[in-house]
């Protein structure tokens, strides 16, 4: 047979029955994104008026007030930072023992291995934010709930990095250490900890930018330091001062940002 | 141990280091035996090589002496003791008094060269000095001396992971004397190595075993180097011994037995 009478040969990337599926699937989004923007009842006229406001807090905002900063920003920004590196300290240390249970490779029990992860998992569900306010209700308002919700929030990004770090480590040295009679302590010391301190001090130093920005809101619900000032400067409608403290967290979030990408840099 | 045993109570310095395995078998999955029944007696002295095809149990047979895998059934008496029934601490006694070098060498790459010697140690220290880095003295004099042994006298502060392949298996032997140990496993250590560094690593594992009068059970795929260092063959196929003389008694029909097919040996 000649090239030319052969039957032309046909190519489709799809069968009939996915050309439907894929039709239907793109239907039913568009009829998703529509009841969801009829359930979120926009009211027009605040949706028109809407630039107008923003522009309206801007100007209010306008000129910041600085001399509150040495009155109470200053003291709450301090307070903020100490929140985040004494929450993430103790995350740290919480979230190790807790990655060390999730492991598969440490800990030989599917039992303990998956109490690990549900630790890992309710720890990391319950937002920073609802973790305040719990402890805001067991401790009373200031630093120390805003520590500790930052560091049981903390302990189920952290520890589930750290799980998958020590899952990832070569199988070859542990084994010559135990061939070696090591004790699982010697073996945990010199065979996993060299393996897993690079991510380690990664996901500490990674976790403590995030707990920086977390920790600036969540005096809002009364966890001390900054959000307390931006919530004391939005009661009493002071917008100059609360233009104030939001410059102060974009300017802290910027630092900090910078400071760790270099620092991980350097670790990496 | 059984006095029946037919093995010459080696050593210069008198210590019996001979290693008598009865009817070792492991199984992996349940009914499929990859050790099936294997009895050997290694003599407390001298190099023995076990050759074989890929697969057949020999990675698996040297694993189970140091208990990296544990047996499924048999004995193997060691240094008074039968090895198949150790646990928890006792084990590990055992364990640090079998030295082990590896295939890929199983350093810790980002130890330095001389800490990963001095974790031929581990066994024999607590935890806190591992730890500290607080080693004794004497443990470091000697880990600088086996370095020296090695070759790589120059090297101790270097990390691990800047060394070439030769060089960390370099390591790895002096890891696995600084143990002084009673018995060295060696498994493929020459298999991801070129030919000339091979023959290197061979000659220095059976140099200073030999020294130390220290008997050596190694794996290996190059039957050449197997004949050119080994004091005695053992050859495995499917799990059993085919194959157990000195290097002149192994001619292509018995290479024909332990590997299979024909024609490879042209």
């Amino acid at each position: 047979m000649s090239p030319e009478t052969a039957a032309l040969r046909e190519w489709d990337r799809f069968t009939l029955r996915e050309r439907i599926g894929r039709s239907a699937f793109y239907i039913l989004a568009a009829i998703a994104l529509i009841w969801s923007l009829r359930t979120i009842e926009i009211i027009p006229e605040f949706l028109y008026d809407a630039p107008k406001q923003t522009a309206d807090l801007f100007v209010r905002m306008w000129p910041i007030d600085w001399s509150w900063y040495p009155k109470v920003v200053h003291e709450a920004l301090i307070e903020t930072l100490h929140t985040a590196t004494l929450g993430t300290i103790l995350a740290v240390l919480l979230a190790g023992l807790t990655a060390l249970l999730a492991a598969r490779n440490i800990t030989r029990s599917v039992t303990l291995n998956l109490i690990g992860r549900f630790i890992l998992v309710a720890t990391r569900s319950v937002h920073a934010m609802v973790w305040a306010l719990f402890f805001v209700a067991v401790f009373g308002p200031g630093a120390l709930a805003g520590t500790l919700a930052i560091a049981v929030h903390s302990i189920g990004f952290t520890g589930k990095l750290l799980s998958e770090a020590i899952e990832e480590a070569r199988p070859g040295p542990i084994e010559a250490l135990t061939a070696a009679g090591a004790s699982p302590l010697a073996i945990l010391l010199k065979g996993y900890w060299p393996q897993v301190k690079p991510a380690f001090l990664g996901i500490a130093v990674f976790r403590w930018d995030i707990n920086v920005r977390e920790s600036a809101v969540l005096g809002l619900v009364g966890g001390g330091g900054l959000g307390m000032a931006l919530d004391t400067a939005l009661s009493n409608l002071y917008w100059d001062q609360a233009g104030l403290v939001l410059y102060v967290i974009f300017v802290v979030v910027i630092a900090t940002e910078i400071g760790v990408s270099w620092l991980r840099g350097k670790i990496i | 141990m059984d006095a029946k045993a037919p093995f010459k109570p080696a050593a210069a310095d008198g210590i019996d280091r001979s290693l008598v395995i009865r009817h070792l078998r492991k199984e992996y999955r349940s009914g499929i035996a990859v050790l099936k029944d294997v009895s050997l007696t290694f003599e407390g002295r001298g190099m023995t090589a076990i050759i074989g095809p890929s697969g057949t149990g020999k990675s698996t047979l040297v694993r189970c002496i140091n208990r990296l895998v544990d047996p499924t059934a048999g004995e193997m008496l060691f240094m008074g003791q039968d090895l198949a029934k150790l646990r928890g601490s006792a084990l590990r006694m055992a364990r640090r008094r079998i030295g082990m070098v590896f295939q890929e060498y199983n350093l810790v790459e980002r130890l330095t060269v001389i800490e990963n010697v001095l974790c031929g140690r581990l066994g024999y220290l607590p935890v806190w000095r591992a730890w500290m880095r607080k080693f004794p003295p004497g443990d470091i004099d000697r880990a600088f001396r086996l370095l020296d042994a090695v070759g790589l006298g120059d090297f101790s502060n270097i990390r691990a992971d800047q060394l070439s392949g030769g060089q960390r298996q370099r390591v790895g032997i002096a890891r696995a004397l600084m143990q002084d140990p009673d018995l060295i496993l060696a498994d493929e250590p020459t298999s991801s190595l070129d030919p000339k560094t091979s023959v290197e690593i061979m000659e220095l594992i059976a140099r200073r075993a030999g020294e130390r009068d220290i008997p050596v059970i190694v794996n290996i795929h190059n039957v050449e180097l197997a004949r050119r260092y080994a004091d005695r063959i053992v050859g495995m196929a499917k799990g059993e011994v085919v194959f157990d003389g000195p290097p002149s008694a192994l001619e292509d029909s018995h290479l024909l037995t332990i590997y299979g097919g024909e024609g490879w040996l042209e």
